[in-house]
């Protein structure tokens, strides 16, 4: 387990690291988006392009999504994401402790910890419903 | 699969051939209104039969066992999580991540195109982020094309015994760089150059999204191998139940 905590550490440095090092590397760069990046592609193969449909939110705002809202919005994304993984890896690690437990006491009852009522256990915390 | 699904299915699977060979002259995001009308329909016809097929294995999956929910939603909430980031890359410009490999590895890749659609919906409407016409081509080439190659390249790992650590890292890595290509493919098919045809715009789109994906890629594979990592620590279960890890290995 602790040689998994080592790796994981380790490759999340290096994520970060991967992410970090050309913001401080290119300081001039603008860091536009790719996909913004594709339609000027499209302007320069096809000439002048006007894109024949609008995004549904700026047609109803009249404009352009201000960029702290989209930034909101991306949050909440992101929100969303994280919080059904953490709710979820947090029910197994406290499971896994918890099943631990039991077989440790079971150990103490009879010689046999028992493969089955582990599974029963697990089960039963297990539903999200 | 109930005979109703069976035939749903293979309706979707002929409208799909249709429309794949009618306009034959035609992804990450492609941008709202960016690509012509008869691209975006074909795209989506193409599309439907993943679909439905997802939907029909997501529902098979969670009647086998109502457990396989949470793993079901935990590649759903990846998805999420990865493609909202969007990250500084080498080229100067700020690209973001499929998430979808992860979904391909546990669930297949039918299955994981709903949980991509769910992800390009949300933003598209919310975001303005690709687009609702242009909803079909980018689904699929994030929730279809990519994790066709992260499935297909993770099961050939395991029949040659790589190591599943580098098996997962490589699919997801390759599914999301081949996302890429398959953009810069639907916008050169759309939009072909007047000097070399499709093949030169195919390139020069290649030009604007491959150096940009590549390092994202890479976080891509690492933040996927770093969640298989946790969920094989606690969730042997699930995973078991899923048929990722063979009844045996888990502890």
């Amino acid at each position: 387990m602790s040689k998994n905590a080592k790796t994981v550490i380790v490759l999340l440095i290096l994520a970060v690291l991967i992410a970090a090092v050309p913001l401080f590397v290119l300081r001039d760069a603008e860091f536009g988006g790719s996909d913004d990046a594709g339609s000027v592609m499209v302007e320069e193969i096809q000439g002048e392009y006007t894109p024949w449909a609008t995004p549904v939110l700026e047609n109803a705002l009249g404009g352009e999504l201000p960029g702290e809202v989209e930034s909101l919005i991306f949050c909440v994304q992101t929100g969303i994401g994280v919080g059904v993984i953490a709710f979820f890896m947090g029910r197994f690690v406290e499971r896994k402790k918890w099943m631990k437990a039991m077989e440790q006491k079971e150990g103490r009852d009879s010689s046999d910890p028992g493969e089955k009522s582990v599974y029963a256990g697990a089960e039963e915390t297990d539903d999200p419903h | 699969m109930t005979k109703k699904e069976t035939i749903l299915l293979k309706a979707s699977v002929a409208i799909a051939a249709l429309s794949a060979v009618a306009p034959v002259s035609n992804a990450m995001h492609i941008m709202e209104g960016y690509l012509p009308a008869g691209y975006c329909i074909a795209w989506g016809a193409i599309c439907l039969p993943f679909l439905i097929a997802g939907f029909i294995s997501l529902k098979n999956k969670i009647r086998e066992n109502r457990r396989n929910m949470t793993l079901i939603a935990m590649a759903g909430a990846f998805i999420f999580v990865i493609s909202s980031l969007k990250i500084p890359s080498v080229t100067g410009s700020c690209s973001h991540m499929t998430g979808t490999g992860l979904g391909a590895i546990l669930l297949g890749p039918a299955a994981v195109s709903v949980l991509g659609i769910i992800v390009l919906v949300f933003q598209a409407v919310l975001l303005a982020h690709g687009g609702l016409t242009t909803l079909g081509a980018n689904t699929f080439s994030m929730a279809v094309a990519g994790p066709l190659v992260s499935f297909g390249l993770y099961k050939l790992c395991g029949k040659l015994k790589v190591n599943r650590r580098v098996s997962v890292f490589l699919a997801a890595f390759l599914g999301d760089l081949f996302t890429y290509c398959v953009t810069s493919i639907q916008l050169a098919l759309a939009y072909p150059s007047e000097a070399g045809g499709v093949v030169a715009s195919v390139l020069k789109f290649l030009g604007v999204f491959a150096p940009t994906q590549l390092p994202l890629a890479v976080i891509e594979g690492i933040l996927t191998v770093v969640i298989v990592i946790g969920l094989e620590a606690y969730a042997a279960p699930e995973l078991k139940s899923i048929g990722f890890l063979k009844q045996k290995e888990a502890r």
